[in-house]
């Protein structure tokens, strides 16, 4: 059942339009990551469901029922700010304990509560300190916990985790995980980090430029993106996009320095057609095939990253530790055809036969997603 | 960690602070000194030396029935004036703040009294309450006598409290209107997620944060609600009708200015100076530790 939808959703501020049209629903108890760059209006779809800003048109309901005319505090909403935003005047206590406060809750029962989500969230100590006392980490707890005691229906996270350092950060993001399989609240959460973004989700929305471009599993859209922007924006180092030629037979590619591949199978489009082709550094194999010009290699620790031209276009690669060849001027590559996604001009994805990629259909959501590991 | 900066010469710093310091004495410690001592002191009237006469001056003030009623007119004007131009500037820079449209013509508008002189401002409300000319003259063809500052203390008092509360609202309005300002605006949207309405907002969230701003301006508005309130005065009332409004300011100028008597209205002066003193310690001492500065516990990292 769904506990979230939006239905042609549309939101303007003055004459700039930041939303069109979005319909999206979101399965009870899931955890959907939006994840897009900064203004493309991933962060007022969270505020739209909070009650923080107005739709223009279209519809809203959180099980069920229709929230758009609602004031925030009616629709069983809970969210996490980027800064925290905590009372800066109040102590922890206080601020766990403020929303229920307000609604009428007796002091006993406030005190018993606070304690129980203190407890959760090992802040039992803190509880008389003030937000400013408190490290970054910390402080985030305390967010969470300011919206976990009102066990409300939804909880939206408006990037939570981008004011913290690279290490906490991973360690919060677990924390966050942890909470989420407990609690098992639906949970809305929006970044731009496309880790964070793949790690928490069990369903991912990738919006650009007031519009979702893809949404499914996160394995499914690393290894299946529907569109040129997002395969550039999931994964790190991000997918190499080469634009390159149909050629005459429409069964193989042309790049710019005449590099040609064949796919064994045809393409859908007009031979000569311009397209672009992506591969994901991982898929880079090395050792024979075309020479290509190195401009350098980065070492990673957990191998090495290796900067390429094909014509005038730079490409990268990944090489496991393991792999110990010296890096010189040139070096022989191959781009295996079935690791290949093709997109027209416009970005759309190109559907090839189902065969020739190789998608692998995670059994369950919790699936770990294999990652390059790089922060 | 506080960062020394030492000069090398030995006396250029003196040099530095000298025009300031001269300024201070010239203007402040001089005249006040003079003031002290004629507080102690009568001025023979046909000249020769200043006749110590302790605490005569002092004790002739306190027991006058003048300076009682210039007492009690000046507390109920210092508490009036500061009610009504804290609350009002909080009231106009809390909508102010909600950013709807035509509000910088508003705040600009708003702004406006702040640049009027005290004596201006005191004859523009004059054509609103003069009885005679007034637009505010028009209560009494409903009923004659209504409305009289001229003969009714209370009426002259009020209008008094109203022209000089006018011109210090704008200035707690700018004040208030920075600090509703300096709010980060999700801490009001994270209060709205948790339930509370605009009142129980404002009154939990808003208001502490501001009370730092709410202290200085208290501070600052007691202290010259004291003082100020001359200029008005001075062109609506001359302290009367039969001292209704009468304030320890005005009755300095008229003592001193006017009857000449510069001993009497030294120690006025000096009893102004301690009232004043002792309103300003107690308001340390008591309502700034409601007060919370953001800085004492190193506040929420701004983002």
């Amino acid at each position: 059942m769904a506990e979230i939808e939006f239905s042609n959703i549309t939101k303007s501020f003055g004459t700039t339009q930041v939303l069109h049209s979005l319909n999206l629903s979101i399965e009870r108890g899931a955890f959907a990551v939006i994840l897009g760059p900064s203004g493309c209006g991933k962060s007022t779809l969270l505020r739209l469901l909070a009650g923080l800003e107005k739709v223009s048109s279209g519809e809203i309901s959180i099980a069920g029922r229709r929230v758009e005319e609602l004031q925030p505090r009616e629709r069983d909403v809970a969210m996490v700010f980027q800064n925290y935003a905590l009372y800066p005047h109040m102590t922890v206590a206080q601020n766990l304990g403020y929303s229920l406060r307000v609604a009428g809750v007796k002091r006993p029962e406030i005190e018993k509560r606070v304690a129980e989500v203190a407890r959760t969230l090992q802040l039992d100590e803190y509880l008389k300190r003030k937000p400013g006392q408190l490290s970054g980490g910390q402080r985030q707890r305390v967010a969470m916990g300011r919206a976990i005691i009102r066990e409300p229906k939804v909880f939206l996270f408006d990037e939570p985790l981008s004011n913290l350092d690279a290490k906490l950060r991973t360690q919060m993001r677990l924390e966050i995980k942890r909470l989420h399989r407990k609690q098992g609240v639906t949970s809305l959460f929006v970044t731009h980090d496309q880790i964070e973004a793949m790690t928490l989700a069990d369903i991912l929305i990738v919006m650009n430029k007031g519009r979702i471009e893809q949404v499914g599993r996160p394995a499914d859209i690393y290894e299946k993106p529907a569109s040129a922007f997002v395969a550039s924006f999931l994964g790190s180092p991000p997918m190499n996009l080469i634009p390159a030629t149909v050629d005459t037979d429409n069964r193989g590619i042309v790049f710019g320095d005449g590099m040609k591949i064949s796919l064994g199978y045809a393409l859908p489009v007009a031979p000569g057609t311009e397209i672009v082709a992506g591969i994901r550094p991982e898929h880079v194999e090395i050792g024979n095939g075309h020479i290509v010009p190195v401009e350098f290699a980065e070492e990673l620790g957990n191998g090495r990253q290796v900067h390429l031209r094909i014509g005038d276009m730079a490409v990268s690669a990944l090489l496991s530790a393991n792999d110990k060849q010296v890096i010189g001027d040139a070096l022989a590559i191959k781009l295996p055809s079935e690791h290949l996604h093709f997109f027209a001009k416009d970005g759309r994805v190109i559907d090839v036969q189902p065969t020739a990629h190789t998608v692998s259909k995670p059994e369950t959501a919790e699936r770990t997603v294999s990652v390059p590991a790089l922060v | 960690m506080i960062k020394r900066v030492v000069f090398e010469d030995r006396w250029l710093p003196y040099l530095l602070i000298g025009p300031q310091l001269l300024i201070i004495f010239l203007f402040f410690y001089w005249p006040t000194g003079q003031a002290l001592f004629w507080s102690f002191t009568l001025e023979p009237p046909f000249g020769g030396d200043a006749v110590w006469v302790g605490l005569r001056n002092l004790t002739e003030i306190v027991t006058s029935p003048v300076y009682h009623i210039a007492i009690r007119n000046t507390l109920i004007m210092s508490v009036a004036t500061t009610v009504i131009s804290l609350g009002l500037g909080l009231i106009f820079a809390v909508f102010a703040d909600r950013g709807l449209r035509g509000m910088i013509f508003y705040k600009t508008a708003i702004m406006w009294p702040y640049a009027v002189a005290a004596p201006v401002a005191a004859i523009a409300w004059q054509f609103i309450f003069q009885p005679q000319i007034g637009i505010f003259g028009i209560v009494n063809q409903w009923y004659p006598g209504l409305w009289n500052p001229a003969l009714n203390g209370a009426h002259a008092l009020t209008m008094v409290i109203i022209a000089s509360s006018w011109t210090s609202i704008t200035f707690n309005f700018v004040f208030f209107l920075a600090g509703l300002q300096a709010i980060p605006n999700n801490l009001v949207e994270a209060a709205a997620m948790d339930g509370a309405g605009p009142m129980r907002r404002f009154f939990d969230l808003v208001f502490p944060l501001i009370s730092p701003t709410f202290f200085l301006l208290l501070v600052l508005n007691v202290t010259t609600s004291f003082t100020e309130g001359f200029g008005i005065i001075n062109v609506m009332t001359q302290g009367g009708p039969g001292n209704a409004t009468q304030t320890m300011v005005y009755k300095i100028y008229q003592d001193g200015f006017i009857g000449l008597d510069l001993s009497s209205s030294s120690a006025q002066s000096l009893l102004l100076m301690i009232l004043i003193i002792a309103v300003t310690l107690l308001q340390f001492r008591f309502v700034e530790r409601k007060v919370h500065y953001a800085g004492s516990d190193k506040g929420e990292a701004s983002e």
